[in-house]
């Protein structure tokens, strides 16, 4: 532990950057994830050589590449099971998880959910641009109605997958938003490296070429203040510079935006964050953006035990006062002995 | 055809001598596989070479009495080397009608049928599809019949113990197995013991079975007179001084992997995921944690196997498992295992095909997909098990190569050997070569190239968590030695070439040829779970003077260095295999001979006297 403070303390930003060139589209939101990672890196604690990166297939999954930690460029949408395995390997390892809204939602779904269903203590990033960027423009499980992409030349039908409220249903002990240029990033992948479990991080990002500014109305700083909802645990749920809060409609049972006079959110209201309440964290994942501003932070975190700590916790119990003795194994059960003369038991 | 073959084995083996063959067949909730495996120790115990075929349906519990419902046990034992489970069975035990009805044919002429009465109602006449009573209308006179009513007899047996009659009935398995256990002059003490161990909470229902056991051996001793029913003493088979127990193929890979992973010095990863009739690995291993295993039920097919690919990432022997559905979906894995150059041991226990096929039935026809399904140009080595002590042999050997050579390797057994029981000299570890793996762990002189290669070519294994030798690896084409992403033409070319030199210069042994001559006028070669078959065909008509031999190839892919020279020096090359062609057409393209193959696709394995037709075809 010492060790690993002394190291901490002795890396920077730039010790975090591969020598690999960076090839995502120029403009992309990409690289502002990149930095912001690497901005957190020297700050969780932990040294370069225990950090593994992992992605799956798509632009996102370029990622590892471009650290200077170990790393692994997986198959499209498995990288939880390789992280899965990895894990139990070696628990020492912290796992950073880099996917899309393609890779972890779509064709790797199923490990995202068993994963997050299991508590695997790693981080999961999954960038979120809304389409398909690597195969040129596909629309993605997270695409809006009606956009209009090589693949629906007339709009999308399906309705979107919420990844947030998607997360939270499979279990999830962490969950938190941000997107790629916030300064805050670095804050809530922070958070996310301190949960100890699996801590699924929904980044907003911008595919500047087959999706451009499709989170502008949230995300553009001019009038952030009255679209984004940065929650802190402990702290009234107030936005547009205070005179806004979000309370509890305690007759629809749902969450409502409410006006502040005077800064005296007590009167109006307004709930106090509590990371821990999963109750509220099922209503902000679900909370509609246009109705409500865009809910970011940490939505929810109440850590519980990591399945690879309990697994290696019962491959201790169950080995507890056996030998490994595999010659005694090739023995076990009913034996009989072949002499010259024939068999004994 | 198959008639005519059947006639030629039934004058050769004179029922009851040397070697026996017996069916249990009865409803799948009868508990034949139960009576199968208890007389299969017993039959060991006795000091008789065996060899048995477990067959029993898909469905968990198929609907009483029908005949899709039937599930059955054969066993071959002998005081000679047994190599299959028989052809023909020289003893049906038949508990209901449909048991009879499926079996029933099988049966060598003039066998002896032993058959519940009791079940013989008309509602299982129904089911069964028997117009009449085959138990009471002569359609059996080529066989033959002892007709006891196993259900009145076992109920009366157990009912000091006041078992419900559903109970009571669940010994009717224990009531045979004692008139099959005196039947052959057996000893019930072994028998006994597993029983109160078996049923240690719950007493009654040991001393109901044991009641039941000893009244069917009761019942032996004291009818031996009148009717069919005599006792048989087959002698022990002249076997080995040693130690020996039963072993199925499905322990023997788990033990093998254990053994593997131990010559390794390297923990085992296992990830699997339920399936038929591969589950049986796992369920093995998941009680071997002592053993530095930790088991991993992924939530499918595709996870498991990259699991175990992460395990290894992480400096562990990765291994899954599964049968050709779930193998199929683990393709693309395989290919990133391939391209990172980590080892891997996939076991593949075939069964039958395409789709979910046969699931619980025996097939050979997963050979194309393990050398040739994947995409792009993805050698890997595979090598194939021949019996359940062979499996242990092969799943060392498995790991073996997938350490040394930082490879996948894929490990073909069948439905067959994972189920089927033999005798197994329990072998001394410390005969085996152990071959540790060395990490990296330090760069070494003149830096660090994650894709630099030994002489094997084999590149270093390097776990996360190492300092000084962080590198990053994955799926998209690396560049020579640096491992860095590369799309160049020449690169590409080149790796291709590497990947392909490294898997065709695996060593191993030189071909052996296991019955015969080096040269002649014909070869049997085959692969995997028909060993037995050929080896006693072959064995057969070598005794009678042709000029046969006998080659059994356990690495499929890269084929053994001299096996091309071996085959040419051969007039003829048959190929049998339950598939319809697949080794036959990977030897024709490796060596351009003209081998021939004699192929069987039913979920049966091969009889002998069908191997036997076959040579005397050859030869003719």
């Amino acid at each position: 532990m010492n060790e690993m403070t002394t190291i901490a303390k002795t890396t920077t930003l730039k010790d975090w950057e591969s020598d690999q060139e960076v090839r995502w589209c120029p403009g992309c939101g990409d690289y502002a994830i990149l930095k912001a990672v690497q901005r957190t890196m020297p700050e969780t604690g932990t040294p370069p050589e225990k950090t593994v990166f992992i992605s799956g297939i798509g632009c996102s999954s370029r990622f590892p590449y471009y650290m200077e930690t170990y790393g692994f460029h997986t198959i499209h949408g498995r990288a939880p099971a390789f992280a899965t395995g990895l894990k139990l390997a070696n628990p020492e390892l912290d796992i950073w998880i880099v996917t899309g809204d393609g890779d972890g939602l779509s064709i790797g779904g199923n490990h995202t959910m068993h994963l997050i269903r299991r508590n695997l203590d790693c981080q999961i990033m999954l960038f979120n641009n809304e389409i398909y960027g690597l195969t040129k423009g596909q629309y993605s499980p997270t695409s809006r109605v009606g956009t209009n992409s090589p693949s629906t030349p007339f709009g999308s039908v399906d309705r979107p997958a919420q990844p947030c409220a998607f997360a939270l249903g499979s279990g999830a002990r962490f969950v938190a938003r941000g997107f790629d240029v916030s300064k805050e990033l670095p804050t809530v992948l922070k958070a996310a490296h301190a949960h100890k479990g699996a801590a699924f991080v929904e980044i907003f990002q911008n595919c500047i070429v087959y999706n451009k500014d499709v989170f502008q109305d949230f995300a553009a700083p001019k009038g952030a203040e009255d679209r984004q909802l940065w929650l802190v645990n402990g702290e009234p749920m107030l936005f547009a510079k205070g005179t806004k809060g979000i309370a509890l409609d305690s007759e629809e049972l749902t969450l409502k935006v409410v006006d502040v006079v005077d800064g005296d959110w007590k009167a109006a209201g307004v709930i106090v964050h509590d990371v821990t309440n999963r109750s509220v964290a099922h209503m902000l994942v679900e909370m509609r953006f246009g109705e409500f501003p865009m809910a970011l932070g940490v939505l929810y975190d109440d850590p519980r035990p990591t399945f690879e700590a309990d697994v290696v916790r019962q491959n201790q119990a169950a080995s507890e006062g056996k030998t490994a003795d595999l010659q005694g194994l090739l023995k076990k059960g009913q034996t009989w002995t072949v002499k010259e003369g024939g068999p004994e038991l | 055809m198959a008639t005519a073959v059947e006639d030629r084995a039934d004058k050769r083996q004179s029922p009851l001598s040397d070697a026996v063959v017996v069916r249990f067949a009865g409803d799948s909730g009868d508990g034949m596989q139960l009576t199968g495996g208890q007389f299969t120790l017993s039959t060991a115990l006795a000091g008789n070479d065996l060899a048995t075929f477990p067959d029993f349906p898909a469905e968990i519990r198929a609907p009483q009495g029908t005949l899709f419902g039937v599930s059955a046990f054969q066993i071959n034992f002998g005081s000679s080397e047994i190599t299959t489970a028989g052809d023909a069975p020289d003893v049906l035990v038949a508990m209901n009608p449909a048991a009879l009805k499926t079996n029933a044919p099988s049966l060598k002429p003039g066998g002896l049928i032993i058959a519940d009465s009791g079940e013989f109602n008309d509602r299982n006449l129904a089911k069964a599809k028997y117009e009449s009573n085959p138990l009471e209308d002569g359609s059996l006179a080529k066989w033959q019949l002892l007709k006891l009513n196993i259900s009145q007899l076992t109920m009366d047996a157990v009912k000091p113990f006041g078992l419900g009659n559903k109970e009571a009935l669940r010994c009717k398995n224990m009531w045979t197995l004692g008139l099959a256990l005196w039947m052959f002059d057996r000893d019930r003490a072994p028998l006994i013991d597993w029983l109160k161990a078996k049923f240690a909470k719950a007493p009654e229902l040991a001393d109901a079975n044991i009641a039941a056991l000893n009244a069917g051996h009761a019942y032996g001793e004291t009818a031996e007179l009148a009717g069919p029913l005599k006792q048989h003493h087959v002698a022990p088979a002249p076997v080995a001084p040693g130690l020996y127990r039963t072993l199925t193929g499905a322990e023997a890979i788990a033990l093998g992997l254990v053994a593997g992973a131990q010559l390794a010095k390297l923990p085992m990863f296992f990830g699997g995921y339920p399936i038929t009739p591969a589950s049986a690995i796992l369920h093995h291993l998941s009680r071997l944690k002592e053993y530095d295993v930790t088991t991993f039920q992924a939530e499918d097919e595709i996870a498991a196997i990259c699991a175990a690919i992460g395990a290894s990432y992480g400096g562990s022997l990765g291994v899954t498992s599964s049968s050709g559905p779930g193998i199929a979906l683990k393709g693309e894995a395989m290919g990133l295992a391939i391209m990172t150059e980590l080892p891997l041991v996939i076991v593949n226990s075939q069964r039958g095909g395409p789709s979910t096929g046969l699931p619980t039935k025996t097939e050979q026809s997963d050979l194309y997909q393990a050398v040739y399904g994947r995409n792009g140009d993805a050698p890997m080595p595979v090598i194939a098990a021949r019996s359940p002590g062979d499996a242990f042999e092969c799943a060392i050997e498995a790991c073996r190569i997938a350490t040394q050579y930082m490879t996948p390797v894929m490990l073909l057994t069948d439905g067959y050997i994972a189920n089927a029981a033999e005798p197994w000299a329990v072998p001394d570890l410390a005969t085996y070569e152990a071959f540790p793996v060395e990490f990296l762990t330090e760069v070494p002189e003149g830096g660090f190239r994650p894709y630099s290669r030994d002489e094997k070519l084999a590149r270093p294994w390097v776990k996360p968590g190492t300092p000084g030798l962080l590198h990053r690896i994955g799926g998209i084409e690396k560049e020579v030695d640096t491992g860095h992403l590369n799309y160049n033409p020449e690169n590409h070319q080149a790796m291709t070439n590497l990947r392909k030199a490294k898997i065709d210069g695996i060593r191993m042994p030189d071909q052996v040829v296991e019955l015969g001559a080096e040269g002649g006028k014909l070869a049997v070669v085959g692969w995997g779970s028909t060993f037995g078959p050929i080896h006693q065909a072959v064995r057969r008509k070598r005794a009678e003077g042709l000029d046969v031999s006998h080659i059994h190839i356990r690495h499929i892919w890269p084929l053994p260095a001299n096996l091309g020279e071996l085959l040419k020096s051969y007039d003829k090359v048959i190929v049998p295999e339950m598939n319809t062609g697949q080794l036959k057409t990977v030897l024709r393209d490796q060596y351009l001979v003209d081998a021939r193959p004699l192929n069987k696709v039913s979920g049966q394995p091969f009889r002998i006297a069908e191997i036997e037709a076959a040579i005397e075809e050859a030869l003719q």
